[in-house]
């Protein structure tokens, strides 16, 4: 028999080097475990990284960071992420946000990261649900939302039952689907949870230099531990024995094995991954549209607040009813986020040296992918004008004189883009509609974090990355 | 190794693992999640380092042997003895 050489068994294997990815190996390099990290793409970062364009640096996807606390604040998902990767609030630089809102026709929310404000939001614009708003909210508190086995439920049936006006409950729901639902419609109660707390009970905050600045750090991180990191090699496949991944194929035709896998790049796009599948994750998951997203990004030579556009985020939405869902266009302009990168209180003042108006829509991933190139190009110039005409109805006026005089770079991207980078099907943001909490697979050492388990966002993505990590690597010996 | 030691053993680790957290007044037979903030990630870390830092193996069924100061005393105590021994 032939033994393999040592240098190719790994204790963990991690497929990706997101945020889930890098969180997960800086846990398992921490205890000396031997672990491989794994990125198909050149940058690490996955969803949430930064690419240059006409020299400058923009960031992918940071708007904020959610779920946002102060220093030594207990009990906080951030305190523990903190924690857990030994790395002190001071390190992570974040910058506590100005003030955010929600717009609808004829009423507005506005909230920020003292929870008292959107509290007196409610109490002024919807006075009959103030009570009803108070009793809610002490049942997120109290909510067990980290409860990997609890069943499903519907956030609109119980907000239904917890509230009176529908135009709350949709103002409620707009930030909290936008910034963390994978699903049409609906949201699952516990992810509704998760990010009423990230979102309203926390808070916003961005560290000056973006993304780039968390990257760097968990980098660093990495660095200091046993963590072995290929960039520019994926993963090609995995060989399925008896229940168990035995071999894994990198892109470099290297073969290695792993008493763990864990994959951060979605389930279905694991389950792609094996060969010989038993079918495996596929059933329902094609029915269900996944959510993908146009983003455009407007760069200015002044800040954003000279014109009076002092918030930080805006969710906005035209419509009697809010529509989340997968629209038939390209891109649905009636609702979305816009985000001033620019209104974070930084320390000493500091601001960034140019003025940025990003806005986030709804897309349709298949409508986008069929455009021939030259088409392609002209799409995304005509709805990058659709996109800021809609969301500048919601700030402050301003002539579109005054933009032209100033704007002195665009960038735009969109579903295909997404997909392009990250591997992600149907260009999806928040990954599949149905999560997977307790990340398990039908073989015994594959397991999923990230996206799919159900931990969204920067701060979910790591927390989803450390307890994975934890349940079936550190835990079970 | 006495108790005490032993004692101070685990409240070096939580010095390690939750460097915001004061532990001048740690009352010995009081349940440590009702004293600081630590939850079942935060134990699984004080399992792992008395794993690296002491090769003392916890498995997952003693868990709750970590409780209180008193009883992480009581149950690793002899552990570190027997070690020591070999
Ligand atoms: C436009 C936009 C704006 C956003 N804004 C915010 C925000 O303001 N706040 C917030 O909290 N979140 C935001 N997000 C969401 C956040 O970025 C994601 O939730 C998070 O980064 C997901 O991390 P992940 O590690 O789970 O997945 P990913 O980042 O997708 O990581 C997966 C990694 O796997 C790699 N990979 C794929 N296939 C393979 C393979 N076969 N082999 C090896 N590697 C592979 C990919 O290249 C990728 O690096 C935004 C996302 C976007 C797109």
């Amino acid at each position: 028999m032939v033994r393999r050489p040592r240098e190719d068994q790994y204790d963990f294997l991690i497929i990706g080097a997101g945020m889930a990815g890098m969180a997960a190996a800086i846990r398992l390099g921490h205890f000396g475990k031997k672990v491989l990290l794994l990125e198909r793409h050149a940058i690490i970062g996955g969803l949430n990284s930064f690419y240059k364009q006409d020299g400058r640096k923009y960031d992918v996807g940071l708007h904020a960071v959610t779920n946002y606390v102060p220093a030594g604040t207990k009990r906080a998902p951030l305190t523990k992420l903190l924690r857990q990767l030994r790395i002190s609030h001071a390190d992570l630089g974040l910058s506590p946000q100005n003030v955010s809102r929600v717009a609808f026709p004829g009423h507005d929310l506005r909230f920020s990261n003292d929870f008292a404000l959107l509290e007196s939001e409610v109490a002024r614009v919807f006075p009959k649900e103030i009570d009803r708003f108070r009793s809610l909210t002490e049942k997120v508190k109290s909510f067990d939302e980290l409860d990997l086995q609890g069943p499903k439920l519907s956030a609109r049936k119980i907000l239904s039952e917890e509230l009176h006006d529908p135009l709350l409950i949709d103002m409620l729901l707009c930030p909290l689907m936008y910034y963390g639902s994978a699903k049409e419609g609906d949201m699952d109660f516990y992810q509704f949870v998760i990010m009423f707390k990230a979102l309203f009970l926390e808070g916003f905050a961005r560290p000056f230099e973006g993304v780039r600045h968390i990257t760097q750090l968990l980098l660093r991180r990495m660095r200091e531990l046993p963590v072995e990191r290929i960039m520019n090699c994926g993963v090609q496949s995995l060989r399925a024995e008896e229940g168990e991944i035995k071999e894994v194929l990198l892109e470099n035709g290297r073969v290695v094995r792993a008493d763990c896998i864990l994959s951060t790049i979605g389930s279905v796009e694991t389950a792609a991954l094996v060969e010989n599948d038993v079918p495996f994750l596929r059933q329902n998951d094609e029915e269900t549209p996944r959510l993908s997203f146009v983003e455009t990004i407007s760069v200015f030579d002044q800040q954003p607040v000279d014109w009076g556009w002092d918030e930080t985020i805006v969710f906005f939405n035209d419509q009697e009813e809010f529509a989340y869902e997968q629209p038939d266009n390209l891109v649905d302009p009636r609702s979305g986020v816009i985000c001033f990168p620019n209104n974070y209180q930084y320390p000493d003042e500091k601001t960034l040296a140019e003025g940025f108006l990003r806005i986030t829509c709804l897309a349709n991933y298949d409508r986008w992918i069929a455009l021939p190139e030259d088409i392609y190009k002209e799409e995304k110039a005509r709805w990058f004008e659709e996109m800021v005409r809609s969301a500048r109805r919601f700030l402050p006026p301003l002539a579109d004189a005054e933009i032209e005089k100033h704007q002195v770079g665009t960038d735009m991207f969109t579903p295909r883009t997404i997909t392009k980078y990250t591997g992600h099907l149907g260009g999806a943001v928040y990954g599949a509609p149905e999560k997977i909490r307790d990340g398990k697979t039908p073989y015994r050492n594959l397991v999923l974090a990230g996206t799919d388990q159900g931990f969204l966002g920067i701060t979910g993505s790591m927390l989803s990355g450390i307890s994975m990590a934890n349940l079936h690597g550190l835990q079970s010996g | 190794m006495t108790k005490e030691e032993c004692k101070q053993v685990v409240i070096d680790i939580i010095n390690d693992i939750a460097p915001d957290e004061d532990t001048t007044d740690l009352k010995p037979d009081v349940r440590l999640r009702d004293q600081l903030d630590l939850d079942s990630m935060d134990f699984l870390d004080i399992v792992m380092e008395l794993r690296k830092q002491h090769g003392i193996e916890v498995p997952e069924a003693d868990y709750q042997q970590l409780a209180s100061l008193d009883s992480c005393a009581e149950y690793l105590t002899p552990k570190f003895n027997e070690k020591k021994a070999v």
